[in-house]
């Protein structure tokens, strides 16, 4: 598995006209931890969903393992974890079928659930601490139980490369910290990750590689950037990106303590 | 009347005709419902209409014309909200107006044709049914439950989260046209037990009747057959104590009626549950994020 999990070459989106992404060129290579940063509108979802094909490129081109995404097939090597649980049109679906949904990549039709399957779904939930819940509709969960739901789906189908779009946003400091201890074990498993954060919280340690979207371009990829003063408070509204600070410092308030 | 009507073979073979409807329209409406489509159906059933009276104009069956018509409508539906965002409902309105008035229309030109024909298939007749029709609904019939067989897993996630469905990677275009195709062969088998006019409520009304009681999709799918059995059965059954009774809207009231008492039981189940479960977290507003 030494090939390139993402190879996007001078990416760009425009919607209704309006250039959201202008020229990306990012790779991302297995191993890594590449968190996606900046403000609300840079372009940073945006740029996720292009990489796996969600949102067509309106200029350059996009590989996902060496492919273009319309044409790929082995899609189980990806594990999407969206934003939010779509809940649908009201009918309840338990937390264990949302879950086990992750699998569909790997299941073939007329196939009947495998164990295999099953047994995947229950270390994903538990993994989550959520074995608990599995027969729960997932409406009647909170929202960082519900981002747990879909983090679960995304390990069940055990993918070599996980894909999240700001799995720590709105979700409380346990969860978050759940997220930081999954994420770390699969590092140690040698996945790739590439995540959108507003802010890294406990994901900062296992980071590899920070990359600053502003204005649907990349302003800094390399290490990633340090919080400091103001930005470091936690519960900061970043209204900037931290295109500029690269000074590594001192983590002072950046785990939640009050200052 | 009708208690004469029925003799003992065609009240069997309405049986029948209520028995398949109430157990597959509400398993393609679970689906329908989970993707928010609800009118789904309703769209299908007007259009089917067209259908219907092309086949009285051309002289052929119009189950035959109506499934060829319902599925061609459904498609075109299905493009149009996989194409357009806002203007898609309006899009469906005028579908919905087209194919009602087609329907008037081809059947005033049609020879002999009087728009009194159609209220057998816009009210449903199901005491009329015939041998054929009931070969055709069967078959109709066994191609909705394959399809909910086959391809109910792919389905799910698709309702649930098309996203989600086109990073794993399934073909979403396909399984879309699958499960508008679907409705509208649950349309047509519909047509004549509750008519065209009435066959959403039966997609519709068991799946929100189940979900006030059940916790999972295959759950709710499998009580909503349930419910959707009981009714076009309880419906057909009360409409043979009296003539004054109409089979289809019988059939849908007391779909309602059960829809009624589930929410109340639905209401009364959940509130112990939460009582019981005092762990359990409030949701918490998420702040959306448009990036």
């Amino acid at each position: 598995m030494s090939e390139t999990a993402f190879a996007m070459t001078d990416g760009r989106v425009s919607f209704d006209g309006k250039a959201v992404l202008r020229g990306i060129d990012l790779t991302v290579s297995p191993g890594e931890v590449v968190a996606l940063l900046g403000a609300n509108g840079s372009g940073k979802s945006t740029l996720v969903r292009a990489l796996l094909g969600l949102t067509a490129l309106t200029g350059g081109r996009t590989l996902v393992y060496g492919t273009p995404p319309g044409r790929f097939r082995d899609w189980w090597r990806i594990g999407y974890v969206p934003q939010r649980l779509q809940v649908g049109g009201g009918v309840p679906a338990t937390v264990r079928e949302v879950v086990a949904s992750g699998r569909i990549a790997r299941q073939r039709r007329l196939r009947r659930t495998s164990p295999a399957d099953r047994a995947a779904v229950s270390d994903a939930l538990e993994a989550v601490r959520l074995a608990d819940r599995a027969n729960d509709p997932v409406q009647s969960l909170s929202g960082g139980q519900q981002q747990r739901v879909l983090i679960a789906r995304a390990l069940a189908g055990a993918p070599d490369t996980y894909v999240m779009d700001e799995p720590t946003a709105g979700v409380d400091a346990e969860t978050q910290q759940l997220l930081a201890d999954t994420l770390a074990g699969l590092v140690l498993d040698g996945k790739t990750v590439v995540l959108v954060a507003h802010e890294l919280g406990p994901l900062e340690p296992i980071i590899t590689r920070g990359v600053v979207i502003r204005e649907g371009r990349i302003a800094h990829d390399g290490r990633p950037p340090r919080p400091e003063g103001d930005c470091a408070r936690p519960g900061h509204e970043h209204q900037h990106p931290h295109a500029t600070e690269t000074i590594p410092g001192p983590l002072t308030g950046w785990q939640g303590e009050p200052q | 009347m009708i208690m004469e009507l029925l003799h003992e073979q065609l009240f069997q073979l309405a049986l029948i005709a209520a028995l398949l409807v109430g157990l597959c329209a509400p398993a393609v409406g679970t689906f329908i419902v989970q993707r928010r489509l609800a009118l789904l159906g309703d769209g299908v059933g007007h259009v089917a209409l067209t259908g219907v009276a092309l086949g009285f104009l051309t002289g052929s069956a119009p189950v035959l014309t109506a499934v060829i018509v319902a599925v061609a409508g459904a498609v075109a539906i299905e493009l149009v909200r996989a194409r357009g965002r806002t203007s898609g409902d309006v899009a469906l309105a005028l579908l919905f107006y087209g194919g009602i008035a087609g329907g008037v229309m081809l059947m005033g030109i049609a020879p002999g044709g009087s728009t009194a024909k159609l209220n057998s298939y816009l009210f449903g007749a199901i005491a009329s049914v015939t041998t054929q029709d009931i070969w055709i609904i069967a078959a109709l019939a066994a191609a909705v439950i394959a399809v909910v067989a086959i391809f109910g897993r792919e389905l799910f996630v698709l309702c649930q989260d098309e996203e989600m469905a086109r990073a794993s990677g399934l073909p979403v275009r396909f399984l879309s046209l699958l499960i508008a195709v679907t409705a509208a062969l649950t349309v047509v088998i519909a047509m004549r037990v509750v008519g065209l006019l009435l066959v959403s409520a039966l997609m519709v009304i068991p799946v929100a009747t189940s979900q006030q009681l059940t916790r999972g999709f295959r759950t709710t799918m499998l009580l909503a057959m349930l419910f959707g059995v009981i009714a076009s059965v309880g419906g057909l059954v009360a409409s043979t104590y009296s003539t004054k009774v109409p089979p289809g809207a019988a059939i849908v009231l007391l779909a309602l009626a059960g829809f009624v008492l589930a929410l109340a039981v639905g209401r009364f189940v959940r509130r112990a549950r939460t009582q019981e479960s005092t762990v359990s977290e409030r949701p918490k507003l998420r702040v959306e994020e448009v990036a």
